[in-house]
């Protein structure tokens, strides 16, 4: 039974033969999905070289390739200054709604994700239904009455306002239930008990430790649902002083075609590579534990 | 990661009883608690809050009146929501479906490790779900620009004319151009993750019954991931009644084509933060929950019967 696998593993013929396990590289398919990377990532070089253009030769010069002045530099610092550097302020209220927002978020999900894993409780069939059940309600149609709850409350026009809505994700209780239920062994924190750890104790230091690349799965899809909302803050805020950059950028690129305003499509531009650059490059750093996690959250599928 | 120390130690009694309960109800739901309160609060409490309100009129005189369904009979007979309806149905028919199996053909090419440098495609097609949805459609609409955009410059260099994108005729196509765009990645990880995890013994057997790559990823990796797929498609389904960013920011390059009822979502938008007209938006959005949670439900039910099957 394992005589073809162990000839497909001997080092004595350096070109395996294709089979199910060792196939050979495909030139075709490379390319197929060569052009997948292409449409990927046009866009985002399309960004990278406007970003270095001035207002005047972005609308003069052809789009895939550099202009004759190199205005990058220029273009960030005038990003940042403009308007007395207003879009400092929308980076650092994009980066309180993500730690508060995401992070609660996460908070939560590990919590109920364990919860609903590890314990039988009463109600629980109800706590599953209910929750799938919200997941299927869009989430913008709750925004208007969500809008009209918060302003009884005081809260519109508030950070809350954005924190709050923001604190539950059913997709992340969802994978952590599921991760949950996946890596931590019920012998585990049987033997635990027995030894006399409390609950608290028990979930801390035996279970989450071993949650780790689901936490930090949870945690980055969060994060880049909260970086990324447009619509939440778009109800919620009137004053620019907290909008988030998704919210700004619109405003900048709005202020085009509103009578008087000045164009600055050169300042939407960089303005929306800095934006996606935290994001780009906390997933890059992050790839090898988000994609463990997401493998081990599929697993029950 | 060590256990517990021996001091902590329980007396008997407490061991015993944490043992019969395997750990009771209420340390459950004390985990649980956390996410409920506020689940309550921004869900729960709104779905009943719109219900509410979906049953009110607010009159010019005499303030808020009590109207039964009026506001659903309205919204039956209301040609801008019908016809903001048909598009994301539309859009729903067409995107999703071409969406999800270039999502899928890009999955199992990557786990098929018939792939040059698998790694760096992974990544860079999965790179546009990390742009934000306001990023992606401004920088769509600068290049569907016919004037100064990429698609004017290609007229221009190329002396050909290419329709404009942002056209009545096809701005519906370049929005979901976009969507598409943002979400072929994402689905393709999960998709991707969903293969990674398939015991290498099937494959195994498979080798040693001859099977080829086609009928391994007929009759292992599809159904294997069908989980996935209905998840994906489920995520999809529900996004596309949505669809609110993307036509709203394109709004100001495309304000012909695009009009303030385009979507559900944005025609409900518009009759409360435009028109004030709260009441009815909030029907208008009860009714898009409904249909949306349905379709969901029926889909769903379909990958649980096909699974059962197999």
């Amino acid at each position: 039974m394992s005589g073809g696998l162990i000839t497909l593993r001997s080092t004595r013929r350096p070109k395996t033969p294709p089979s199910v396990l060792r196939p050979a590289k495909s030139r075709l398919l490379t390319v197929l999905i060569g052009l997948m990377v292409v449409y990927s990532v046009v866009p985002l070089i399309w960004l990278v070289i406007n970003a270095t253009k001035s207002q005047q030769s972005l609308l003069s010069s052809f789009g895939l390739w550099f202009a004759d002045d190199f205005s990058l530099v220029d273009n960030v610092v005038e990003t940042l200054t403009y308007d007395d550097g207003i879009f400092l302020r929308w980076l650092s209220n994009t980066m309180l709604y993500v730690i508060a927002g995401a992070g609660g978020a996460t908070i939560l999900a590990v919590l109920g994700g364990y919860a609903l894993a590890k314990f039988d409780f009463v109600g629980k069939p109800a706590v599953f239904a209910v929750v799938i059940g919200a997941v299927a309600v869009p989430g913008t149609a709750l925004a208007v009455p969500t809008f009209l709850m918060f302003s009884e409350m005081g809260l519109t026009n508030t950070p809350w306002a954005v924190i709050i809505p923001t604190l539950i994700s059913p997709f992340g209780l969802y994978l952590m239930w599921i991760f949950c239920a996946d890596s931590i062994p019920r012998d585990l924190m049987e033997a635990a008990r027995i030894d006399g750890a409390n609950e608290l104790r028990l979930f801390l230091q035996v279970c989450l430790p071993l949650l780790k690349p689901g936490i930090v799965t949870v945690a980055l899809f969060n994060m880049v649902a909260t970086w990324n909302n447009y619509f939440l803050p778009l109800i919620m805020l009137r004053n620019e002083n907290l909008y988030p950059l998704t919210l700004g950028l619109t405003a900048w690129n709005r202020q085009a075609s509103t009578i008087g305003g000045e164009a600055i499509f050169h300042l939407v531009i960089t303005g929306a590579l800095l934006t996606i650059i935290p994001l780009i490059v906390v997933f890059l750093l992050l790839q090898r534990y988000w994609q463990s996690g997401l493998s081990l959250g599929s697993t029950k599928e | 990661m060590t256990v517990v120390s021996p001091a902590v130690a329980a007396d008997p009694a407490v061991r015993r009883r944490r043992r019969a309960g395997a750990a009771g109800s209420s340390t459950g739901w004390a985990f649980l608690a956390p996410f409920m309160i506020v689940f309550l609060l921004v869900f729960i409490a709104p779905i009943i809050y719109a219900i509410y309100l979906s049953l009110f009129r607010d009159q010019l005189i005499g303030g808020s009146v009590f109207v039964g369904l009026d506001n659903y009979l309205v919204a039956a007979q209301d040609g801008n929501f019908w016809a903001g309806l048909t598009r994301v149905s539309l859009f729903l028919a067409v995107q999703v479906p071409i969406m999800l199996f270039l999502s899928l053909l890009a999955a199992l090419a990557l786990d098929s490790g018939r792939l040059y440098g698998s790694s760096f495609f992974r990544l860079s097609i999965f790179l546009p779900y990390a742009v934000p949805a306001v990023v992606a459609t401004l920088m769509w609409g600068f290049m569907y620009g016919t004037r100064f955009g990429l698609v004017g410059n290609i007229n221009d260099s190329l002396g050909v004319n290419l329709p404009d994108p942002l056209s009545p005729d096809l701005i519906l196509a370049s929005i979901a151009n976009i969507v598409t765009w943002e979400f072929v990645g994402y689905n393709m990880i999960i998709f991707y993750a969903a293969l990674r995890v398939i015991s290498p013994s099937l494959y195994e057997a498979a080798a040693i019954d001859g099977a080829s790559q086609l009928r391994v990823i007929a009759h292992i990796k599809l159904p294997a991931i069908r989980g996935a797929m209905v998840v994906a498609a489920i995520f999809s389904i529900i996004g596309s009644f949505q669809l609110f960013n993307e036509p709203s920011i394109l709004q100001t390059l495309a304000p012909n084509a695009i009009t303030s009822s385009f979507t559900p979502n944005l025609y409900a938008y518009s009759l409360s933060f435009s028109g004030g007209q709260y009441n009815y938006a909030a029907a208008v959005a009860i009714i898009m929950g409904v249909i949306t949670m349905i379709i969901a439900y029926a889909v769903q039910l379909r990958g649980i019967r096909k699974d059962g099957q197999s």
